[in-house]
């Protein structure tokens, strides 16, 4: 059974159709990457899995469930975490802060045991500084526990987020262009982290990004969105010969 | 050591505060000014929670102080004395001590219940649209209390007077009791030192000041509160983080004004008449100011501007009248105008609009005191 499917999703904003009849599908463990021009409706895609947009019509099943019409933080417990194209931290609130929200659909107790300080909540909230702590010291982060993300330069709020995004123990890690704005030698880091995330904790990765480096470097596979239809997947190599994709990216050329 | 700091200094700060007052150090009107201290305290910290906090921006805190101040007062003259509109006492005077704190829950329940329902078809709104929600809110709530008769509509409502001397009457009792039982031969009761029904509110005024401060620090320092701040900071991320952003909301909108209903029930007990009038849009202006003046998001700093501006409301009632003699003796002003307390509401407005302009995240904004000056770290903590 597939960790995701996806089928015959479309998505309608007023009379714009951003997204035709889209279908796709992730194994447990692998790593994907999905491509497209700028406003191809790669991240309306990512919206609606993650339960940020309702689609239209079509029908997304997550982990065996069909998680359409499910509100984000549902779908979050399920196993599904994400970063986002513009950086979203919560950028008043300390680094560890940051990543303990992350916990926040496994809390373990309620406004109650907050407000009595019950034992459960001491004990509760000692796994998650536990948890935070531990994703820290994984992305290299420790040092920044008390600092706040929005005085880290650029490429250390990407791992922040990644970081954030990792702290709920996900099976499927979208991510939405990880390595925009980062500089040759930022990228290539990030390449080593996404290949590393992979293989040591078997995540299933899907991911959108622009630079064909990170892309074809990584991706087992390759999904390729124009105008919000599929018009090309498979291997990346092959993919990357299409004459659909070539068309997509750099025009017609019978001008 | 640290943890206990600040809760041994507040413990030793009421134990002397209602020294002074039981010795006379204080007089009435310094006690009725502590005792407002600790009622604004809760009114600010409150709203802090909903238009710090959580970065929206509600208008009308005072119409949840006004259902808090009603209900606590409804509850208390039907429970411990007999009245023409409940007829006899449901407990009697003699367990007005015991069972008062029910008259406090009940009331913080009714408030957060309207808060709930402020809350729910205001739902998607945000920013200036919940501003218009929460004024309509408050204008609704005092009307509806103006237009109910049996409870004294536009004339207010009162006995809660009695309530107070009964739990007064109760202490001396104890109080009596317990020399007794030292073996004095001495009736506290009859003497100079026998607790005034002032007394006792100001001590359930310091309870209830202490318990709104605890709530809310707990809530937030905790991981659970703190997804407050995160729908502030990133409503998104919030949401695809794993937060329940509507329970969160609607749980914090009701926490505030269940506590705006504290703050409520107390002031219609310390006064011993309510007037739905009291708590129209000009008291809700007053939350508004201190929040801003302390900082948004600032427990400490929002503590601290209540009690500046309770104080400074105090002090204009004397600067005004002085102004008007002195203006008048140097002919600044037209001998047929008098100056008079209703300036207190063009300085106060006044003070508002030039914090916006020039400080507009107050005087603490979103820090901590220990975050100001971090040598207090030595001496507390407010984890």
């Amino acid at each position: 059974m597939p960790l995701l499917e996806i089928s015959g999703l479309t998505q309608r904003f007023g009379g714009l159709q951003a997204l035709t009849d889209f279908s796709c599908r992730l194994e447990e463990g692998e790593l994907v990457g999905l491509i497209g021009p700028n406003g191809a409706g790669k991240t309306t895609v990512f919206n609606i899995v993650s339960g940020f947009y309702k689609p239209s019509a079509g029908q997304v099943v997550f982990a065996g469930r069909e998680t359409n019409g499910l509100k984000p933080h549902r779908i979050t417990a399920l196993g599904m975490a994400r970063t986002f194209q513009n950086i979203r931290l919560w950028h008043d609130m300390t680094v560890l802060d940051n990543v303990r929200l992350a916990r926040s659909a496994w809390l373990g107790y309620g406004l109650w045991s907050a407000v009595l300080r019950t034992p459960g909540y001491f004990r509760a909230e000692k796994a998650i500084e536990k948890r935070a702590r531990d994703v820290l010291e994984m992305m290299a982060l420790t040092h920044y526990a008390d600092e706040f993300p929005k005085n880290l330069p650029y490429g250390l709020q990407r791992r922040v987020e990644l970081a954030r995004a990792l702290a709920g123990n996900p099976r499927l890690l979208l991510l939405d262009e990880p390595a925009a704005g980062l500089n040759s030698a930022d990228a290539d880091d990030l390449i080593r982290l996404i290949r590393w995330l992979h293989d040591e904790f078997k995540l299933t990765i899907w991911m959108i990004e622009h630079q064909m480096k990170v892309v074809m470097s990584l991706c087992q596979r390759l999904t390729v969105i124009d105008f919000g239809r599929v018009i090309a997947s498979g291997l990346p190599q092959e993919v990357r010969n299409s004459p659909e994709v070539i068309k997509a990216y750099l025009g017609d050329d019978t001008l | 050591m640290r943890r206990y700091t600040i809760n041994m200094l507040l413990a030793l700060a009421a134990v002397l505060l209602v020294l002074m007052a039981q010795t006379n150090l204080m007089d009435k009107y310094a006690l009725q000014i502590v005792m407002l201290i600790g009622i604004n305290c809760i009114f600010a910290t409150s709203l802090n929670l909903v238009n710090g906090y959580m970065g929206e921006f509600s208008c009308g805190h005072a119409g949840f102080m006004c259902v808090g101040a009603y209900v606590g007062s409804l509850l208390s003259v039907a429970f411990f004395s007999d009245s023409a509109l409940f007829g006899q006492a449901l407990f009697g005077p003699e367990w007005a001590l015991a069972l008062f704190p029910l008259v406090l829950i009940g009331a913080m329940i009714a408030a957060a219940v309207a808060g709930l329902l402020v809350a729910l078809p205001s739902f998607r709104t945000r920013d200036d649209y919940l501003a218009i929600i929460t004024i309509a809110a408050n204008y609704i709530v005092i009307s509806i209390i103006e237009n109910i008769d049996a409870i004294g509509g536009p004339r207010g409502f009162s006995g809660m007077k009695k309530t107070v001397n009964a739990m007064a009457d109760s202490v001396n009792t104890l109080l009596d009791g317990f020399v007794g039982f030292l073996g004095f031969d001495f009736v506290v009761s009859d003497s100079d030192y026998a607790m005034s029904a002032a007394v006792v509110m100001l001590i359930w005024t310091l309870i209830g000041a202490f318990i709104c401060v605890q709530v809310i620090r707990r809530l937030m320092t905790s991981t659970y509160g703190k997804s407050i701040s995160a729908i502030c900071q990133n409503e998104v991320a919030a949401e695809i983080m794993g937060i329940n952003t509507n329970r969160a909301k609607i749980m914090a909108f009701m926490i505030s004004s269940g506590l705006g209903g504290l703050a409520g029930v107390l002031y219609a007990h310390v006064y011993g008449y309510v007037n739905a009038q009291s708590f129209n849009l000009l008291k809700s202006t007053e939350g508004l100011v201190m929040v801003y003046l302390g900082g948004m998001g600032s427990l400490s700093g929002v503590l601290l501007a209540a009690v500046a501006f309770t104080l400074l409301v105090e002090l204009l009632r004397f600067v005004i009248p002085w102004l008007n003699t002195t203006l008048h003796e140097v002919n600044l002003l037209p001998a047929d105008y008098q100056l008079d307390q209703i300036w207190t509401w063009v300085i106060i407005p006044l003070m508002l609009i030039l914090l916006m302009q020039f400080r507009p995240e107050g005087f603490l904004g979103n820090r901590e005191l220990t975050h100001v000056f971090p040598g207090l770290k030595r001496w507390f903590t407010l984890k």
